[in-house]
Parts: structure tokens; sequence; C-alpha cells
């Protein structure tokens, strides 16, 4: 049985929603009642069924709208996706890792059929039947990156490692959490998180890009981050910040169930093999309070996260102006009893 | 220069005689007493493999001291763009053993950077020495337009004319700080405008 894709938008009339499904295996970030940072990065290996780990790149029923969304977003602004000229070979390594995963994960949705260099890419999801030549520019109409990146949920950073270092040299960025791939692009790993408050003070990404370059072919590996967004927006990106940033304004106790949404990334780091360089593949969720609050449990643990949040995270994510609002809304969902270990839902 | 800082901001250091069969001088305004001090440590002979290329503020000052330093080569322009293509050509026809040094305003120090860059030279391997006036080069995030010369916190962009909070996130492949829309989710307020950047 195929997944059934909805059709809905991002922007505008706003019509994005989860299914019930959808909304029992999103990937809640809060395993305790409080909120601080740490690194913690686990292997990427299968998690349950029914679970957003039940493959290792996630294609599910928001697919085919969030490739239209982005298209729209490129059209508007191409320089979302930007390559270095060294960055080619790893646009190659790319596309085959996405190109096997979804075909892997969803036989019925995806075909990928390999005659020495001679490929052919069925995506029926897009309606995309393409042969051509693996290595070979011409034969495609995006370079590689671009090409599979066009056809794959989430952004996509591509690392080069060089010098112990790790370099932000490729991307396709249009679903980010306010951050500038164009401005970003060529930075090391502690220039463009340079901007994230507390944690260079805790040697967060010291550690972080230890482990990073240590990572190894087929062994990949994950974490989750979080920050919230009004209105289901996958486009929220610094460059249009004047565009969405009036939404934090139009939070009031009526609309907060529908408008406030949490935004969780599935951040997944893989090793890729001609290159040597680290994708890292960032998926982006998001759920809105009332579709949150379905789940008893979640709605007390997110209740307790927000309330207690340290001020400067707060103010990192955004929060400020609505924060109040928000608290108050989830306060009446949280008796106070305690809430099980663990992220899944009761 | 800046107190408490980020760590893409640009560090500066002291320009100091390096070994090397050529050196390379890139200043503005102030940046040529960096020259001068550097010159009052260097070997004899230093400057006899030496090109400066100045561009001096509004007042002209500094240009007779660094001739007096009998450079192999002197040119004195009057803005950064117009010494580009020579300092580009420079870059371009450069041998091992080039030697580059860069002294004055954050904006001089980042665009001089920025073409060494684009020539292949690592930037750790570049001296360089902050020098005069704190004015920052911005790029809005939002209209991508580069606004020259900033020294107030919040900044108008002179392209797009969003008022801009000027980070300290610094770009090196685009010589400079990033601007962001200050009052993004109400236009209505108006933080006040302070000149920091001096």
């Amino acid at each position: 049985m195929g997944i059934t894709f909805r059709k809905e938008t991002f922007r505008d009339d706003f019509t994005f929603k989860n299914s019930p499904e959808h909304i029992r295996r999103f990937p809640f970030p809060f395993h305790e009642d409080s909120y601080m940072y740490a690194v913690n990065i686990e292997p990427h290996v299968l998690g349950p069924k029914g679970s957003v780990l039940e493959t290792l790149i996630d294609v599910d029923e928001h697919y085919v709208a969030e490739m239209q969304d982005r298209a729209l977003v490129l059209a508007e602004d191409p320089l979302r996706c930007q390559s270095l000229p060294h960055m080619t070979l790893a646009g190659w390594d790319l596309l085959e890792l996405l190109m096997e995963q979804q075909a892997l994960g969803y036989p019925e949705h995806f075909t990928l059929t390999r005659d020495g260099d001679r490929w052919r890419w069925i995506n029926r999801p897009l309606g995309i039947d393409d042969s051509f030549t693996f290595g070979d520019v011409s034969t495609l109409p995006y370079g590689p990156m671009e090409y599979i990146t066009r056809q794959s949920q989430g952004d996509f950073c591509i690392l080069d490692q060089r010098d112990g270092n790790l370099w932000m040299d490729a991307g396709m960025v249009t679903t980010q959490a306010d951050w500038s791939l164009d401005f970003d692009i060529g930075m090391n790993f502690f220039e463009w998180h340079a901007p994230v408050p507390l944690a260079h003070e805790k040697g967060i990404f010291v550690r972080a890009l230890k482990f990073l370059t240590n990572i190894q072919q087929g062994k990949p590996a994950r974490r989750l981050n979080w920050t919230m967004t009004i209105n289901p927006r996958l486009d929220t990106s610094p460059e249009n910040y004047h565009k969405w940033g009036p939404d934090r304004t139009t939070v009031t106790p009526e609309n907060v169930g529908d408008k406030v949404h949490l935004r969780v990334e599935l951040q997944s780091f893989w090793r890729l093999p001609r290159s040597n360089g680290i994708v890292f593949p960032i998926r982006c969720y998001l759920i809105k309070m009332d579709e949150l609050v379905t789940q008893p449990k979640w709605a007390r643990r997110l209740h307790r996260v927000i309330r207690d949040l340290p001020e400067e995270l707060a103010n990192y994510k955004g929060l400020t102006r609505y924060r109040a609002t928000l608290v108050e809304w989830l306060s009446k969902l949280d008796d106070g009893s305690p809430t099980s270990p663990g992220f899944g839902p009761d | 220069m800046a107190a408490k800082s980020i760590i893409s901001r640009p560090v500066y250091g002291t320009l100091s005689p390096q070994p090397g069969k050529h050196h390379l001088f890139v200043a503005d305004a102030e940046g040529a007493l960096a020259i001068t001090d550097l010159a009052a440590k260097a070997p004899y002979g230093f400057f006899a493999d030496a090109h400066i290329i100045f561009i001096p503020g509004q007042d002209g000052r500094h240009v007779a001291a660094l001739e007096a330093l009998k450079p192999a080569q002197f040119y004195q322009g009057p803005s950064f763009a117009s010494a580009l293509p020579r300092l580009k050509q420079t870059l371009a026809n450069a041998h091992m053993g080039l030697r580059l040094y860069l002294a004055g305003t954050e904006g001089l120090i980042g665009q001089a950077m920025q073409a060494a860059l684009e020539a292949g030279i690592d930037h750790t391997a570049i001296q360089t020495e902050h020098r005069g006036s704190l004015a920052r080069r911005i790029q809005c995030v939002h209209c991508k337009g580069i606004t020259e010369k900033v020294t107030t916190q919040p900044a108008t962009c002179s392209h797009c004319g969003l008022l801009l909070l000027v980070r300290d996130h610094y770009s090196r492949r685009l010589a400079a700080f990033q601007g962001v829309c200050i009052n993004a989710e109400d236009r209505s307020e108006i933080p006040p405008t302070e000149e920091i950047f001096r």
C-alpha cells in the first residue's frame, strides 16, 4: 500500500495538516520535561514500524506538496541552492544515496535501475522518468545535487572535510529555520554556528565536530533539533523574514491551537563514499498545537518545556512575542501529573 | 576593537615581516601606519621586493611616509574599486613566495582578502592588522545588496531601504557582515539609531 499524498499548501491559505497516523508518528523532541542543549547525537538506525525512523530517508504524506513549495521558493530565489565548484562529485554521491534510499524504502513510488553508468530513475509521485549517465552532468536537467534534492524532503547541506574541519560548501536550503545558505556557504563548522547562543561556551561544537569528522561510511548518525513557527510555513528564511516575521504578532488566545506549530528537525549525517564529504539532511516536521495536544503526554510536557525555557534560548528561537500566550493556553492542558519517560505518546 | 564577539567575526593581528620573495601590501588610510610600524622591524632591503597598494583617506595623509620606504612598486588609488583590477592581476601573476599584508579598515581588509581567496590564497596565510575606522561593510540578507561604511546600529540598507540590525556574523566569501531587518515583525517599532562603528 502506497502513501496517499496530501494536496496542501505551506503559504497563503496554509492548508497543511497532519493525518491522525502522522500525528502519532510525529518526532516529538523532548524526552523529559525540560530542555537544554546537549550533544544529542546517536546512530541513525532503523526505528519502530509506524515511526519516522521506519526508513532512514523518510518520505511521508507531505512529499508532493513540499516539493511543489520548494519549486516555488527556487523560482523566487535561486540562491537557496548553491554548490561551490569543487562539490560536484559530492553531489553525485548524494544523488546516489537518495535514489537508493527512496527506492529501497518506497518501491511502489520510486524505482532505480542501473546498468553500469547508465541509470534510470522513476519517481511516480512527481511523474518523473529520466535516464542519465552517472557522473555526466550534461545528462541531467540540473546539477546532481539540485536534481535529486528537488525530489527529496528536507534541506540538504553538503560538507567538505579538510584541515580537521567541516566546510559548508554546497546546499539546498528552502525550509530553513532562519539561517542563510547564501551567507554561510564556504564557512567552517564553528563559523556557521557562530550566532548560536550558549552552546559554544559549553563546548558543544568542539565535541560535535569531533564526532562528525569521524563518521564512517554506512554508519550514519542523527539528532533532533526544534523551534516553533507561526503558520505551517516551510520557508522561514532570513531572506523573507520581513515577510513572515509579522505572523508572530498575530497569535491570540483564540488561535494558538491553529497558528502555533512545533517545528522539529531530524538531522542526519552521512559519509559520502567518493568525495569523503558529509551530507547533512535537515528534515523538517511541522505539527500545530491542536494536533499535538491530542496526545495528553505531549501537551503536559510541552507546557513545562516552554514555560521553563531559558530566556536567551526563547529569544534565539524567536518565541518571545507569543510565549506567554502559548504557555497560558498549554497550562490548561497540564494537570500536573507526571509524564512517562521517553519521546513517544502514551 | 570589538570587546565581545562571535567566532565568525574576523580576528586581526599585527603585521610583521615574513620570510618571502615578494611582499604585497594593501592598505587604506591609517593602515599605512601598520606598514611603517612593520618597516621599523623589517630587515634591510625588505621593501626592495615590495609592492604597496594604498588608498588614502579623504585627508590624503601617509602617502609620503609610504613612499619613503622606497618599495619596488607604489600605487595610490582613489578607492578600493579602482585598485581592484591591479590587485587581481598581481594576485593572478603571483608566484610561490608572495606574502600578503592587509591593513586598515575592516572593509578594505575583507575585500582584499576576498580577492586573495578567489586567487587561491588561504586566509590563514594572510597577515592582517585593523587600523582606523570601525565602519562595517554589510550585506542585506533580504535584497543581497552591499552597503559600505556603515557606522550606525541599526542601519538602513542603501538598496531596499529596510532598517537592518548589523550582526557580528561575518562572511569572508562576501567580505561582509550580515544585516537582518530589525523590525521585521512589527515595522512600527523603530529602535533608536546609535553611531557605534566609528
